[in-house]
């Protein structure tokens, strides 16, 4: 075996497994992976505590590269199963990969209810507005009018607000970013894994191959500038007038608070049964 | 729910859990079929529910979210039953035993979710106390309309087990029985319910538990670096790791290697394909269960699961005092599929008499075995109305073929 080289991001890696890994050339994946490892690493986690789950999907492909405890479930269900991890072993960290059609499509209920129980799992959801792995198909955060190999006369239906989605079911912790913003990307990775309750981190991200190509994007660099251009950070948002943030997305931590957390409270009804069962 | 200080179970295979339960006062009880599905299960150690309430299995949820919090469980209603089965299948994979429970429409909504436990070969149970079908149907009325749905009902071959008791108290065994085999043999199992057995109340004496036989899987020895998570060497039982022991293995729904990474080579495919089959295939005769009763001297034999077989003993008792020389096969393990029982009887006796709630389904798995004899001595028998057979309708029948 090639010896190891010392990046950080290559001791995570499940070297001799895996690779070459499935992305497209350009494709923002590896720079998501590249931020969560940085963030572990800086925590300083260990990693037998860490479980990494993900639905099915591009962006959902990303546990069977690093060296974790790594789930790889149906399409939809990660935040399903991961749900039932968790609940069993609440000391772990439980790390959910998820793209957009997987997160807000067909796992659209599971978001919502684990935002509700605010069960502490930290949903990364990478956001590309298509269907990467089966060629281009219509997701429910494609933009308006945007061409899809399913919507090929533009989409004619209005997009999800992934953010105010989260916050509306009850995320405790919310942020968006984009895989051009790598060390803020990893900073709010970090402030998500550590906070107690349901954290949601939005990305932001460049499939060149099939959604640059279908909307004349141009290729990844350009994709990456438009994340650039395209958005503002939340705190220079509210000071712009109206004008200035017309079409833009806002980046930032929207959303911080701490209420209770599910295993939290399960761990208190056990007590009280258990107390009222004099034991 | 695990603390990290929480002392794991000892690698072990078979132990009695008793000390680690709490002790239940032992003595005769009357319950229905449901209670006993939910005493089984905490006798038989499972500590993780996660359902959706359905009828006519609601009861099973229900008295789980009392007892599994007083024994430090985790007792958690899901969003639908889509999200059960995934939710029992993480847990399992975190160390827990885990158990669902359901009917007819929650049981479809789980089909994709049972194969992907069986692909991974993660321990679970799927309780289907079945109703009327198809779609919503008659939920309070008894049908067998799920026979096949239990063994083809996930797309793909994968190999099933199903169980299938007769009565309250079996009801509590084959529970503790499916636990018990979807930790051997690391796959979903699947134990089917009548609607009726489910809401039946029997006198049932409940074991010590001292006396009851727990098996829970085998954990790996092996450095982690050593661990393969299909092991293929043992017998198509291998051990399996938890998450956080330090194993960091890699669970997928595609098609994997024997160390759980995907994989496109079709020598791994067949491999894996095989060794699905061969778990299951190579320990039929530790699987499969049946009752032979008054076969010793009968010229018809009658075959019937769950709570049919119940109107076919009554009816045993009243064609033999009329002198008709008739006996009952009743599979307690439905999949899979008892055929050298079948075979036997088949060759013994001169009519089979096949009773059951639907349009034809274990007709099919007897005309299969049917290789010698002429096929009109197997005769169907169907109900698909809501309703039971009566001893009379078996006796009607037993007394035509005569
Ligand atoms: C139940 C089910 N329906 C459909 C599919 C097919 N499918 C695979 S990936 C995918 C979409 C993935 O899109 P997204 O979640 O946005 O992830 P991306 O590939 O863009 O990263 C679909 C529809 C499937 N695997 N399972
Ligand atoms: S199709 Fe798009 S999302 Fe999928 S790997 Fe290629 S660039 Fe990435």
């Amino acid at each position: 075996m090639a010896t190891i080289p010392q990046k950080i991001v290559h001791q995570y890696l499940r070297h001799d497994k895996k690779f070459p890994h499935v992305w497209c050339a350009g494709c923002s994946n590896g720079i998501v992976l590249g931020a969560i490892i940085r963030a572990i690493a800086e925590m300083d986690i260990n990693r037998d505590d860490i479980v990494m789950v993900s639905g099915i999907g591009c962006s959902s492909r990303m546990p069977v590269y690093i060296d974790l405890n790594t789930l790889h479930t149906l399409h939809g269900r990660s935040i399903a199963y991961a749900t039932g991890v968790k609940l069993y072993k609440p000391y772990m960290k439980v790390i959910v990969i998820t793209g957009d059609g997987d997160c807000t499509a067909i796992g659209g209920n599971h978001l919502i209810h684990a935002a509700r129980r605010n069960i502490d799992l930290t949903v990364i959801l990478i956001n590309n507005n298509i269907y990467g792995m089966t060629g281009g198909q219509a997701s429910p955060t494609t933009p308006h009018m945007a061409i899809a190999t399913t919507a090929p006369y533009g989409n004619i239906e209005p997009d999800f607000n992934v953010c105010n989605l989260a916050m509306g079911a009850g995320a405790s912790f919310v942020a968006r970013t984009t895989a051009y913003h790598v060390q803020e990307m990893q900073k709010y990775f970090i402030e998500a894994i550590n906070h107690p309750g349901f954290s949601l981190v939005e990305v932001e991200s460049a499939c060149p191959v099939i959604y640059g190509r279908l909307n004349k994007k141009g290729g990844a660099p350009e994709m990456m500038k438009s994340m650039r251009d395209n958005t503002i950070p939340l705190a220079a948002y509210e000071k712009l007038p109206k004008e200035k943030t017309e079409g833009k997305t806002i980046r930032g931590i929207l959303r911080q608070e701490v209420r209770q957390e599910y295993c939290a409270a399960y761990q208190d009804l056990i007590k009280r049964v258990n107390v009222k069962e004099g034991k | 729910m695990q603390s990290k200080k929480t002392k794991t179970l000892e690698p072990q295979t078979e132990t009695k859990l008793a000390e680690l339960q709490q002790t239940r006062e032992r003595r005769t009880v009357l319950m229905q079929g449901n209670e006993a599905v939910a005493y089984g299960a905490l006798d038989a150690g499972v500590n993780f529910f996660a359902g959706y309430p359905i009828t006519p299995s609601t009861e099973i949820a229900e008295i789980l979210s009392v007892e599994l919090p007083k024994r430090n469980g985790v007792f958690v209603q899901m969003e639908d039953e889509i999200a059960s089965i995934c939710a029992i299948t993480g847990a399992s994979l975190a160390g827990a035993k885990s158990l669902t429970a359901t009917s007819g429409p929650g049981f479809s909504l789980m089909q994709e979710g049972i194969g992907y436990a069986k692909i991974t070969e993660t321990p679970c149970v799927v309780v289907n106390v079945q109703r009327m079908g198809p779609s919503t149907g008659m939920p309070t009325s008894p049908a067998q309309g799920d026979i096949m749905q239990s063994k083809w009902g996930s797309h793909g071959d994968s190999p099933a087990i199903v169980l299938y008791p007769d009565s309250v108290k079996e009801s509590y065994e084959l529970t503790i029985r499916a636990v018990n085999l979807s930790e051997k043999y690391r796959t979903c199992v699947i134990l089917l319910l009548d609607e009726v057995l489910g809401h039946m109340r029997e006198a049932v004496c409940l074991p010590d538990l001292a006396n009851v036989r727990v098996i829970s899987r085998i954990k790996p020895t092996v450095p982690p670096h050593w661990y393969k998570h299909y092991d293929e060497n043992q017998k198509y039982l291998s051990p399996l790791a938890s998450y956080g022991e330090g194993y960091r293995f890699h669970v997928t729904g595609l098609t994997h290697d024997s160390h759980g990474f995907p994989t496109n080579k079709s020598t791994e495919a067949f491999e894996m394909m095989e060794r699905l089959r061969k778990k299951i295939s190579y320990n039929i005769r530790d699987l499969v269960q049946i009752e032979s009763h008054k076969m010793e001297d009968a010229t018809i034999a009658i075959f019937a699961a769950g709570i049919v077989s119940r109107a076919a003993k009554a009816a045993i008792v009243m064609a033999r005092a009329e002198g008709i020389k008739v006996g009952l096969l009743r599979p307690l393990t439905i999949w899979p599929f008892p055929d050298d029982a079948v075979r036997k009887m088949l060759r013994n006796v001169e009519t089979v008499i096949v009773p059951e709630l639907n349009q034809g389904q274990f007709i099919g798995e007897i005309q299969r075995l049917t290789k010698d004899k002429s096929e009109s001595n197997v005769i169907s028998l169907q109900r698909c109305d809501g309703t039971l057979f009566t001893p009379n309708d078996i006796l009607r029948k037993i007394k035509e073929v005569s």
